[in-house]
């Protein structure tokens, strides 16, 4: 027992002739890499966005339009001007318009124009709404996007944390228990994931909601919201149950399943058994020898699988009246919203690769390849 | 790797046993809708308004909820004044003038309420329009004035929404005051129905030697069909069984479209190497981070809803997928074996090489992933719909339930709305998914051992 204590820590001693600062350029460069790359994904994405917003001409309108409503608001209140006819006001105000479009490069050919919006988007200086506005009465694109975007962080978070941290724990208890009435009864289950989250949250809204009535039928809290912060939080928890377990029915059988592979392909290395011939206890084995080697390929499966729940949000908010982001972009197409629509878009997408760089940024930490700098990779 | 092995081998899987014969009957379902009903057709009848739907009750559920609710629902009754069974009487009166009288008997034997209660008049005349006077007689004999019409080409006599009729029954909706016992209408009580024989009694006055007077009396049911019906009187079944081949067909198309070019664009950058596969590699990373479904809702919104155009999007976003990482990993495998050597020695072509050689030799991998996909296809489809991005003009199971969730289907307790779209979508889902899933151990034996 002694013996294999001591083998354990010589083993688990860190290699002699790795300083830390090394494994901090090194981590640093893989990061900037992932970063690099990953700007240039966003900036694909809402230039693409761009283009398929304006080859209707919507962007085009949508600026115009801004450019008359602040020149006629400055033309109408100066009190200089106030001598002059309707005719001549109208007059006054479309030559502004014309001057203003040329200053802003509106009338340049199209490429240049996009590349004008496409930094405008990036920097999320995304205009007015036409019809939405925010809570606070704003109609400002970026603060109504704002407001939202809590309450679609909250619900993602919670999901997605606690589904991560259920599913690694399952599937390493499954994996111990290989074969097992459990074991086949989560693979048999596995298929559900080919139903979307939102679907499963149609029928939990049936089932608890319609038939029951013991949960709330969607929204974010009671209506009107309670006072004092505990009461707060319960209302709030209460209306979180039903579309987090959506996203857990449709994506926890499945990760389990994923990951219990892993696992299972993990456990027959030699080096495990190797601990195991030497006695190492259990929980060690499962710690060091099993689970630390599996996370990098988990924590990549992850990323996949947030990449797809986070797009179903979007169904997902609508469907519960979540006033997220996801809900904003239904009623915004509802009322053809063209900035907020836009603006939405270019938002999820960003939190979309926000969402891959922290995940990048645990996978360095994670993997040794980019700590170390091991082996190169072909 | 011979295809009917696996097959075979397929059919040692019970769930997979079970996921092939969903997938039979779908497509059953979609052959039997194509055949019988014409697309053209479908299209036009899933638009029309009154003209096709005006005698189908509004929301009315399927007809085997009956069994589930115990008591009797009520189908539709149509009563037309043309059938030799309705009682027609008609006399000269003075001149050109002719007493016209019609009297629609029924018998009413069901435990619920009508949902509807409509008379449609159809009068011909040159000048002077002819004249009805309407009546209401119950099984105990009491008799109900009406109304009087002068009656045009085609006159509706909506008798539910009667505000006045109304207040003279208590204030119920004339479909329940005019079939309810008597004293069970009072306030803060159930209406109970009166079974037995009911009467419209259509006193008509024609004023033209040719005139005539023609009635249709439709008692609306709370039952019908096989699937129901939605809040614009349209058969559900209509939208169940052809959103059964769209259904199919999109998921099918989409998964075929974006496996092959993925498949081929893979097989591609691993035999050429260099520039060309970090391109591609650069393309699929950028491409797994794309707001996928937002920019389908963005063209939706913008340009088309057509079904087919988002197919083509669909395809479009799908082919620098992830799935290029994997193919890649076993062309580079498949690239250094001897006989793709051989090949290379003899002087076969790039494009013969990997055409020919390279992409048959993993073909079989391709099979579990692309029926995996094909639900996530459909499903896609169905949440653009759910969405209000829906094809303008086909029906949809997606759109069935963008309808009903329009219309609060599950605040009013109408399940069969969103349940039977719902099903249809779920049984789709598994039946690929579980498929899939025994392919994926078939072909690739690793996961088979654990």
């Amino acid at each position: 027992m002694t013996s294999g204590v001591l083998t354990e820590k010589i083993l688990s001693q860190p290699k002699a002739g790795i300083r830390i600062p090394d494994t901090l350029t090194r981590i640093g460069k893989y990061v900037l890499y992932r970063s690099v790359a990953l700007f240039a994904t966003v900036v694909i994405g809402v230039y693409l966005t761009v283009l398929i917003a304006n080859m209707g001409g919507y962007l085009d309108t949508i600026r115009i339009a801004q450019i008359r409503e602040q020149i006629g608001a400055s033309v109408l209140g100066d009190p200089a001007l106030q001598t002059l006819s309707a005719s001549q006001l109208r007059a006054n105000i479309d030559e502004r318009v014309v001057i203003e479009m040329k200053t802003l490069n509106l009338d340049q050919p199209f490429f240049l124009r996009s590349i004008n919006y496409l930094t405008d988007a990036l920097t999320l200086n995304l205009g007015r709404a036409e019809f939405l506005a925010s809570n606070s009465g704003s109609r400002l694109v970026r603060l109504i996007l704002l407001e939202r975007m809590p309450a679609t962080l909250l619900l993602s978070a919670t999901a997605n944390l606690s589904l991560f941290f259920i599913a690694v724990f399952a599937a390493l208890f499954l994996s111990r228990q290989y074969g097992s009435f459990l074991d086949r009864l989560v693979i048999a289950m596995a298929p559900s994931s080919s139903v979307p989250a939102w679907f499963y949250g149609i029928f939990l809204i049936l089932i608890f909601a319609s038939v029951f009535h013991i949960l709330p039928f969607g929204g974010m809290v009671d209506a009107p919201p309670p006072e004092n912060m505990p009461e707060y939080v319960l209302s709030l928890l209460k209306h979180m149950i039903l579309p987090v377990g959506a996203i857990f029915l449709h994506s926890l059988f499945i990760g389990i399943y994923q990951w219990r592979t892993f696992f299972l392909i993990y456990s027959s290395e030699d080096y495990v058994e190797m601990g195991k011939a030497k006695g190492l206890p259990a929980r060690t084995i499962e710690r060091r020898y099993i689970l630390r080697p599996t996370l990098p390929p988990i924590v990549t499966q992850f990323a996949l699988m947030l990449i797809y729940l986070w797009q179903g949000m979007i169904i997902l908010e609508t469907v519960f009246s979540w006033p997220g982001l996801g809900r904003l972009l239904f009623q915004a197409i509802s009322s053809f919203d063209v900035p907020v629509i836009v603006g939405n878009v270019v938002l999820i997408a960003y939190l979309l690769v926000t969402t891959v760089f922290l995940l990048d940024i645990i996978y360095a930490l994670l993997d040794p390849r980019v700590k170390v700098g091991g082996e190169r990779r072909s | 790797m011979k295809i009917p092995g696996p097959l075979k081998e397929l059919t040692h899987y019970r769930s997979a046993l079970f996921g092939m014969s969903i997938i039979g009957a779908m497509i059953l379902v979609a052959l039997y809708a194509v055949i019988t009903i014409p697309y053209d057709e479908a299209i036009r009848r899933w638009r029309a308004g009154e003209e096709v739907w005006g005698e189908y009750p509004r929301n009315a559920v399927p007809e085997w909820f009956t069994f589930f609710a115990g008591n009797s629902l009520p189908k539709t009754v149509i009563l037309r004044s043309q059938d030799s069974a309705v009682q027609k009487q008609s006399q000269a009166v003075t001149g050109d003038m002719q007493t016209a009288d019609t009297t629609f008997a029924f018998d009413y034997t069901s435990d619920g309420f009508p949902s509807e209660l409509n008379l449609f008049l159809m009068g011909k005349s040159k000048e002077k329009k002819p004249l009805a006077t309407i009546s209401w007689k119950m099984p105990d004999g009491t008799k109900i004035p009406l109304g009087d019409v002068t009656v045009g080409p085609t006159e509706r006599f909506s008798i539910s929404t009667d505000q006045r009729l109304s207040l003279k029954l208590d204030n119920r909706a004339p479909e329940v005051g005019l079939f309810a016992k008597p004293g069970t209408t009072a306030k803060g009580m159930t209406p109970v129905v009166q079974k037995g024989r009911y009467e419209l009694i259509i006193e008509g006055l024609t004023f033209e030697k040719d005139s005539t007077l023609d009635a249709k009396l439709v008692v609306y049911g709370q039952a019908y069909g096989l699937a129901g019906t939605d809040h614009r009187r349209r058969d559900i079944l209509l939208a169940m069984l052809w959103g059964t081949p769209i259904a199919l067909a999109f998921g099918f198309l989409a998964a075929v479209g974006s496996t092959l070019t993925t498949f081929a664009i893979a097989a591609i950058g691993a035999w050429f190497g260099g520039w060309l596969d970090a391109i591609i590699q650069r393309l699929t990373e950028i491409n797994s981070v794309l707001p996928t479904l937002p920019i389908l809702i963005l063209i939706g919104t913008f340009y088309t809803r057509n079904i087919w155009v988002i197919l083509g999007v669909v395809i479009a976003l799908g082919i620098f997928s992830l799935g290029i990482k994997t193919y890649r990993s076993m062309f580079m495998q498949v690239k250094e074996m001897p006989y793709i050597e051989a090949a290379h020695a003899y002087g076969a072509g790039n494009l013969r090489i990997i055409f020919q050689y390279m992409m048959p030799k993993i073909a079989p991998v391709l099979i579990p992933s692309f029926v995996t996909l094909i639900p996530s296809f459909v499903f896609l489809e169905a949440s653009l719909a759910v969405l209000g991005l829906g094809d303008p003009l086909l029906p949809t199971w997606g759109k069935v339930m963008n309808d009903a969730y329009s219309n609060g289907a599950l605040y009013k307790g109408l399940y069969y709305w969103v349940l039977e779209p719902a099903f249809l979508l779920m049984l789709t889902g598994l039946g690929f998914a579980v498929v899939g899933f025994a392919l994926d151990r078939i072909f690739n034996p690793r996961l088979r051992e654990l």
